[in-house]
């Protein structure tokens, strides 16, 4: 098989298991609606205010609820050796943290796209006109989280302490990524136009995302055989 | 020889430290608008400059463990990036400080603060996972790895900051463009960073003596317990 063929595979491996037991996806979906009631108590939600923090409070519920996700990749494995099994088939480490991001970034997705709607009716915020390119922002944050996140969710999946250490490491990791991600989402909700400061932004996400990308790419393998 | 080289170390940055106290509190005329707190800058400034060098040093450290799966080199990064967590303490304390004169806040979430403090809470994490693995081996390669992470993280955090306008000075000093010191001021500050950099290199090796003896008592315990 090919390197996309078997990167493939454990993704549709990852998304067949959760399609079958939806377990994380569940619980990532009730945390971020508790979030989004917590949030309420800290603000007035009727103000004008909630418009212009509306992309950081977006984001936050994004990563946190990106966590349980996240936390939860390559923990499944452990039962039944599964992880020592994964390492020992002819699949390289990149591979499988490739097809590992793929599944992750697509339940992430799933969890934003339905937290979105859910956000803008209880804040009574309107989504921007150009709901496509909030979208791209999406795409590009989270990608970020994602690849980051599985990375170190490799890392830790061996400690006791796993739960904890994941968000603990990875949010100061990510505050490039968040930061660029906040301020064009604040920028798209609020229905201002996009201007020379926010491209800066866009391209800090893509470099965010690529740099990334290569770096696990390249150190996966040591983390996950030695 | 290298308890030698410590001592050597130690002496000369003391040495080195004490004439350039002298020279900040008794030499050096206040500044205009900042009045005597100024004279922080040659703690904060050095301070800041040997911690980040050290991050970096120590990333180089990782990579050649990883080449050469080498545990002194871990121990080296280990070392390297403790005393540079204690420096970027130092950055953080000193500014806070400052700023409560200047400013009058003794925080503010002013981009350069908020990066500076996002590198402090990675390398934190840096020693909560070491903590957190009991393995040695296993110790030195996710730490190798996250060094390596926080380092590319550090010039992405740099870069989107000074993007951002900012309440922290600009570059002042002359290597980054700044020119904003009299000569004679800023004279003591490169001496300043001279000798933390020798601090903290006395304390890098005193640090990895540490961990060598660590490893001894380690191996011994093992043979005890081989019997």
């Amino acid at each position: 098989m090919s390197f996309l063929g078997q990167t493939l595979a454990i993704a549709a491996k990852d998304l067949r298991s959760e399609v079958r037991s939806k377990e994380t996806v569940n619980a990532s979906l009730s945390f971020a609606l508790v979030i989004l009631l917590l949030f309420s108590f800290a603000f007035d939600p009727d103000s004008d205010q909630v418009r212009e923090i509306a992309g950081g409070l977006l984001w936050l519920v994004f990563a946190f609820a990106g966590t349980l996700i996240l936390n939860r990749s390559f923990a499944r494995e452990l039962v039944n050796d599964c992880l020592d099994a994964l390492i020992a088939s002819p699949v390289s480490g990149a591979q499988l943290f490739l097809g590992k991001c793929l599944a992750n970034y697509a339940l992430l997705m799933i969890v934003e796209c339905i937290s979105l709607p859910i956000f803008a009716i209880f804040y009574n915020v309107r989504l921007p006109q150009r709901l496509a390119l909030l979208f791209l922002v999406m795409l590009l944050g989270t990608w970020g989280l994602t690849v980051i996140g599985t990375l170190f969710s490799a890392m830790t999946v061996n400690l006791r302490l796993r739960e904890l250490m994941l968000p603990t490491l990875v949010y100061p990791l990510l505050i490039p990524a968040l930061m660029g991600a906040i301020q064009l989402s604040t920028v798209l909700i609020a229905g201002d136009t996009l201007g020379e400061q926010n491209l800066f932004w866009f391209r800090l996400l893509v470099a965010f995302d690529v740099i990334f990308t290569i770096l696990s790419l390249g150190l996966v393998e040591i983390v996950l055989v030695g | 020889m290298r308890l030698k080289i410590i001592l050597a170390l130690a002496t000369l940055s003391a040495l080195l430290l004490s004439w350039d106290l002298y020279r900040i509190f008794l030499q050096v005329p206040d500044e205009a608008s900042q009045g005597a707190i100024f004279r922080i800058i040659y703690f904060h400034v050095p301070a800041a400059i040997t911690s980040f060098a050290g991050f970096y040093v120590a990333m180089f450290s990782s990579i050649g463990y990883l080449i050469r799966k080498d545990l002194r080199l871990d121990a080296a990064a280990a070392a390297i990036n403790e005393v540079s967590l204690a420096f970027a303490t130092i950055t953080l304390v000193t500014g806070s400080i400052w700023g409560r004169v200047i400013w009058g806040i003794w925080w503010t979430w002013d981009p350069r603060l908020t990066s500076f403090f996002v590198c402090w809470l990675i390398y934190v994490g840096y020693f909560m996972l070491r903590r957190a693995i009991d393995d040695p081996t296993a110790r030195a390669r996710m730490s190798a790895v996250l060094s390596i992470f926080a380092c590319v993280d550090i010039v992405l955090v740099w870069k989107s900051i000074e993007w951002f306008r900012t309440q922290h000075p600009g570059p002042v000093l002359e290597i980054r463009g700044g020119g904003g010191m009299a000569p004679g001021m800023e004279a003591p500050l490169w001496w300043n960073l001279l000798a933390l950099l020798m601090l903290s290199t006395a304390l890098i090796l005193i640090r990895m003596r540490q961990e060598a003896m660590q490893r001894e008592i380690d191996s011994m315990r093992r043979f005890a317990h081989a019997f």
